[in-house]
């Protein structure tokens, strides 16, 4: 549909790479750790070599996940930062959720909802991090109370299935949006794809070339 | 201890089904009677005897209790407590160790199957060969019992000498016990005997003598004969009303539903929400729009 004049650039190969470690680290972490949380999923552990090794791997894959996150997030803070625009389009969000993006503000590099995605995983991120650091027995064991320690597995485990569902509405985003996906597999977008739902950004883009 | 004995199990952890349950048997108890307790720590030794468990040579730090803490070899704990109780110094010994809650939270909190069975008679035992060393376990327990091996990261603790009991053999510290503060029976038999000593206790002026059986986790298989029953702490610090902490109940209760519902319905949501509105594709007057756009950016 598009010719080839009407590209543009999203996302740098490394941006994507980062992007897809993250997502692989992601997945691993959700497998392994669904498995220790909840009785009928323990069978995931084999994925990992059994329940023992599923413990001792769990942990460490969360450190690089942290570290990737890290990545992304100095990557793309500064196009999140939330604007008076982006209330307006949260009000009318039902509009989007209904396909008719015409009645919102004009989207920039991300509209409201993936700003919502960015600062939700950011903050789920820090809280499954401090407390998983907290239940990391085998190499933190003594520097909590076993007090510390409780309410640590609970707000691991909360964190843990806000941000899967923060998750799921991101993997379900770029699904339905069509032509999202290239973004991050290609690196690029088609001009009609930006005009449509980042419209802004579009104008940025070309204000940038000319 | 290994999973390999005539004991049948009333509940398994990490598995929702119900174990094989029309057997019955008779729930048993240690009771041990602080007041005949004279702190000579052959119920210790005999322990790491039975068990074939040795604990490192430590050092004195000024107090009897030997070694300082239960650890992942030390599954019993003579702990020694001196006090002033009512204007006259009394030496108070407990042995500490795995209470056998009838409602336990280290078999609650673990998430591995298996690795930690109630049998039918009471005892609680970590099936070590099943156990992924992920200390949920301490977390459950409200009496700081279980602890991990530096060695190999697994959980250990009192069995309560399951393997003896499964042959008809009382534990090894209450075979052992010279002064017959540690007695092992039937549980009502055990609270039957406790009684009589608690009478006993009462009659020479200890009138708040009682039987710790704290019901706030359904009743222990171990239980003790306190002079101070209304005081429980005095003893090194042996909680007054044990409970399972609310977090790890709402942790291991309402949260694994919940959380699976959660991400099941954010899922079907998804589906249902692409079944009903379709793909939201970009449209040929999109594309011309943007190369519109794209050709006269002076807008």
């Amino acid at each position: 549909m598009a010719d080839k004049n009407n590209i543009l650039d999203r996302y740098t190969a490394g941006a994507r790479l980062n992007h897809w470690i993250n997502a692989i680290l992601m997945i691993c972490l959700v497998l392994s750790g669904m498995a220790l949380f909840h009785p009928s999923l323990f069978f995931l552990t084999d994925l990992f070599g059994g329940g023992t090794m599923a413990r001792i791997v769990h942990p460490w894959i969360g450190v690089l996940a942290m570290l990737s996150f890290l990545g992304l997030f100095i990557r793309f803070w500064r196009f999140n930062l939330w604007t008076r625009d982006d209330s307006a389009w949260m009000r009318n969000v039902k509009h989007v959720v209904s396909g008719d993006e015409a009645k919102v503000p004009e989207a920039g590099k991300y509209n409201a909802g993936q700003k919502l995605v960015f600062w939700l995983m950011s903050i789920l991120t820090i809280l499954l991090l401090t407390s998983g650091l907290a239940m990391w027995d085998s190499q933190f064991g003594e520097y909590t109370t076993i007090d510390q320690k409780r309410l640590a597995v609970v707000v691991h485990a909360g964190a843990a299935v806000a941000l899967l569902i923060v998750v799921i509405t991101h993997i379900y985003a770029a699904i339905w949006i069509r032509g999202t996906i290239r973004g991050m597999t290609r690196g690029s977008v088609t001009g009609g794809w930006a005009w449509r739902h980042h419209r802004k950004w579009l104008r940025e883009e070309v204000g940038k070339t000319k | 201890m290994s999973s390999l004995q005539s004991l049948d199990i009333r509940r398994r952890s990490a598995t929702v089904t119900q174990s094989p349950s029309q057997r019955e048997a008779t729930e048993i108890a240690k009771l041990i009677d602080v007041s005949r307790c004279i702190g000579c720590k052959a119920c210790q030794a005999a322990c790491l005897e039975w068990n074939d468990l040795r604990e490192e040579v430590g050092v004195n730090v000024g107090v009897y209790d030997n070694p300082h803490d239960l650890t992942e070899n030390t599954w019993t704990l003579m702990r020694f407590t001196e006090i002033d109780v009512d204007g006259r110094f009394e030496w108070l010994i407990r042995k500490d160790g795995c209470m056998h809650c009838a409602d336990p939270g280290c078999l609650k909190a673990c998430p591995a199957p298996g690795a930690i069975v109630q049998y039918k008679n009471g005892i609680v035992d970590f099936i070590s060969e099943n156990c992924i060393g992920c200390g949920y376990c301490v977390k459950g327990c409200p009496f700081n019992i279980p602890r991990i091996s530096k060695k190999d990261a697994k959980a250990y603790k009192c069995s309560l000498c399951s393997d003896r009991v499964a042959v008809g053999q009382a534990p090894a510290c209450a075979k052992v016990c010279p002064t017959q503060a540690i007695s092992f029976g039937t549980k009502k038999d055990m609270a039957a005997w406790a009684d009589k000593r608690i009478a006993d206790l009462k009659e020479r002026g200890y009138k708040s003598a009682g039987l710790y059986d704290p019901p706030g986790v359904g009743g222990t298989h171990v239980m003790y004969v306190l002079k101070h029953a209304d005081r429980p702490q005095i003893y090194a610090g042996l909680p007054k009303d044990p409970k399972i902490s609310p977090l790890v109940e709402f942790w291991k209760g309402v949260t694994k539903p919940l959380a699976l519902a959660g991400v099941g319905l954010a899922a079907l949501i998804g589906f249902f929400h692409y079944v009903t509105h379709g793909p939201n594709e970009v449209q040929a007057e999109d594309e011309e729009a943007a190369a519109k756009a794209r050709r006269t950016p002076a807008e």
